[in-house]
């Protein structure tokens, strides 16, 4: 059988030109609602960044007041007692994030089996606060609660006689008090995503439970877990004024280093290295979220599909 | 793969004080397919989960070729599910969804390939195997659910409204796949859906629930001709409810016709509801000016249906009575017009209202 089609009309008009013309208000549309999040955005994260990089790569001479562009800055953020302080941020990192990571799933997947709608409200909402509180009043409430001479304080040092909130360790305990809920927040909506019948799909092909995990629920879970301490890994690492508070300078952190050199503590003038080490944390961050956001895409296809 | 027969016995479960199942008896011959037939919350999935495995019954036991299975696990029941909402693994391919269970078996990896991609050939999507879930249709999703289910070669195949999530079209072609796998493969096969055509169309026998317990189990022809109670008998296909009186012992009469009775029937003379089916009504046109009687009524609506035309006929006394005509009649009776009913077959049941 022929198979025929007709030509095109002489002089038909193209009607996809018509169609670019309806669609462009519409993205103009678009454009305007989303304007003023990009404002923000490049006022409030483009132009400090911007400014960080460009103070970053400067230097001034002492001697001659002349100002140059080099690299100096950012080689001398990754030396010595820099060095130190970074090394000091990226352990303390890890291990809360660890920490957090393992507490936060159990304590996720303990709320989203349970039965208790009221439970699961407070647990989220009480993460939801708790994950934001940091900082002084953290610190604060640590201090008059393990402070150096509580009951609490001596149950710890039976185990740890050295322990003192202003140490590594005490670092340590304290952080996962924002970081848990955080990672609680994080993973509950993959764990709700978990369908019951992936279990029972599972249980009915001949899979015990430890073969659901270990070939479908881990699986599935794998992103949103890396995601989620990664996210705890980048706050940690970020966490400034907690740690000032309860440790000042004796524990060597990056963001404390910044501070110190920022503000002239240590020696004047050296503003710039402070930047270069800002933008070092910038970097360690941003690599980070290039982790974690493909992560989060991937399992969110996976729970959503 | 060696069909099995499967046996429900006295299946009792409650939830506190919803009774689900209510002393459930059935038994499916070894390459049999049966639907199980309810209203929603009749007991039905209740039924297929307790036969899977994952739950247990407060009472009764379930056996497969005679061996009482209810104390085991899912896991150990060699049975293959189908679920409604397709419940493929989201983070494995088509072919690994299939070879699965194969590769909880330890089976090696080249025979798991090589079952998955005759499983996958005869379903229908061969060649989709690298294919992750949210890359296929719903259609083809229930598919590889389906080879996945069997590629373990289960003793029961147990489907969960395989078809319900899909839309009209590829419910149809699916419910045809799955009938032919089925008898391509003999495999005993449970079936629970709520649409009654479905069932109707796919099953050799199909068990109507309610409530927690069978109704009936038959046929599908048998089904619908002869119902053993009012409730089947009303929720397998189309039925007519119109009042008549018993005159002699297998004869009732009804809108002034007399058809013969089959079955249990009332003493005579004992006023009963008289249920026939659309096609079992006649109409006849008659003039709008005729005299009052009780068999006459008011056309309502015409609905097309192809090769017949359903006429609802509304009689003096409010009983609604639909008929179905060849279509090239339907034109006699055009709306708010006057029909005469004329039931023309024995009715499928006579009860006491």
């Amino acid at each position: 059988m022929a198979v025929t089609t007709d030509p095109p009309l002489a002089g038909a008009v193209d009607p996809a030109p018509t169609r670019r013309g309806l669609r462009r208000p519409r993205a103009l549309g678009a454009w305007a609602a989303v304007a003023p999040l990009l404002v923000y955005c490049a006022l409030f994260l483009g132009l400090p960044t911007w400014a960080l990089l460009y103070e970053a790569v400067r230097r001034t001479d002492p001697a001659t007041g002349v100002t140059s562009f080099t690299a100096r800055n950012i080689a001398e953020s990754w030396s010595g007692f820099y060095l130190t302080a970074m090394w000091g941020s990226l352990r303390l990192s890890l291990l809360t994030a660890l920490i957090c990571a393992v507490v936060g799933l159990m304590t996720a997947h303990t709320i989203a089996q349970s039965r208790g709608r009221m439970l699961r409200q407070a647990v989220l909402t009480a993460s939801g606060v708790l994950a934001n509180f940091g900082g002084i009043p953290l610190a604060f409430c640590f201090i008059a609660a393990a402070g150096t001479a509580g009951e609490a304080t001596g149950l710890i040092r039976r185990i740890d006689p050295g322990f003192a909130l202003d140490t590594f360790t005490g670092l340590v305990l304290v952080y996962p008090y924002f970081l848990i809920p955080l990672m609680v927040l994080t993973t509950m909506p993959a764990l709700e995503g978990l369908r019951p019948q992936w279990r029972e799909a599972a249980a009915g092909l001949g899979g015990s439970a430890w073969d659901y995990w270990r070939h479908v629920g881990g699986p599935i879970l794998l992103p949103t877990l890396l995601g989620g301490f990664v996210l705890c890994f980048g706050s940690s690492f970020a966490a400034y004024a907690t740690a000032q508070a309860l440790a000042g300078g004796t524990v060597p952190l990056i963001t404390l280093r910044i501070a110190s050199v920022l503000s002239g503590n240590v020696l004047a003038g050296q503003e710039n290295l402070g930047m270069a080490m800002s933008l070092d944390t910038i970097f360690i961050c941003a690599l980070m979220m290039a982790v974690y956001l493909p992560l989060r895409a991937r399992s969110a296809r996976w729970l959503d599909s | 793969m060696p069909a099995a027969g499967l046996e429900l016995s006295a299946l009792r479960r409650c939830y506190g004080a919803v009774r689900a199942l209510d002393g459930l008896e059935l038994a499916l011959a070894p390459g049999e397919l049966v639907a199980l037939l309810g209203p929603s919350g009749c007991g039905k999935t209740t039924a297929l989960r307790i036969v899977a495995g994952f739950e247990r019954p407060d009472a009764g036991a379930v056996r497969l070729d005679g061996a009482d299975i209810t104390p085991l696990s899912a896991a150990k029941r060699d049975m293959g599910m189908v679920f409604q909402s397709y419940s493929l693994f989201p983070h494995l391919t088509a072919a690994q969804n299939v070879a699965f269970g194969l590769r909880l078996r330890k089976t090696a990896a080249p025979a798991r390939a090589a079952r998955a991609e005759e499983l996958l050939e005869l379903v229908g999507i061969g060649g989709h195997g690298a294919r992750y879930p949210h890359q296929l249709s719903g259609g083809q999703q229930q598919r590889v659910a389906l080879a996945r289910a069997l590629a373990i070669r289960p003793k029961v195949l147990l489907l969960d409204e395989p078809l319900s999530a899909l839309d009209a079209q590829v419910r149809l072609q699916l419910r045809d796949e799955i009938r032919r796998v089925q008898l391509d493969l003999g495999i005993t096969t449970l079936f629970v859906t709520h649409d009654q055509e479905e069932a109707l169309s796919i099953a050799d026998r199909v068990a109507v629930m309610r409530s927690g317990r069978l109704e009936q189990c038959a046929a599908p022809a048998q089904l619908y001709q002869r119902p053993a109670t009012a409730f089947v008998a009303q929720f397998v296909g189309t039925m007519n409810r119109v009042r008549g009186t018993m005159v002699d012992t297998d004869l009732v009469e009804v809108a002034g016709h007399r058809l013969p009775v089959d079955g249990e029937r009332p003493v005579p003379g004992t006023k009963v509801e008289v249920l026939l089916r659309p096609e079992a009504v006649g109409l006849e046109a008659v003039p709008a000016r005729a005299a009052a009687d009780p068999a006459v009524g008011t056309v309502r609506t015409a609905t097309f249906l192809g090769a017949i035309t359903r006429i609802a006929v509304v009689l003096e006394d409010g009983t609604q009575v639909k008929a179905d005509l060849p279509s090239h009649r339907a034109s006699e009776f055009p709306a708010a017009g006057r029909a005469r009913l004329v039931p023309a077959a024995r009715p499928v049941l006579v009860i006491e209202p």
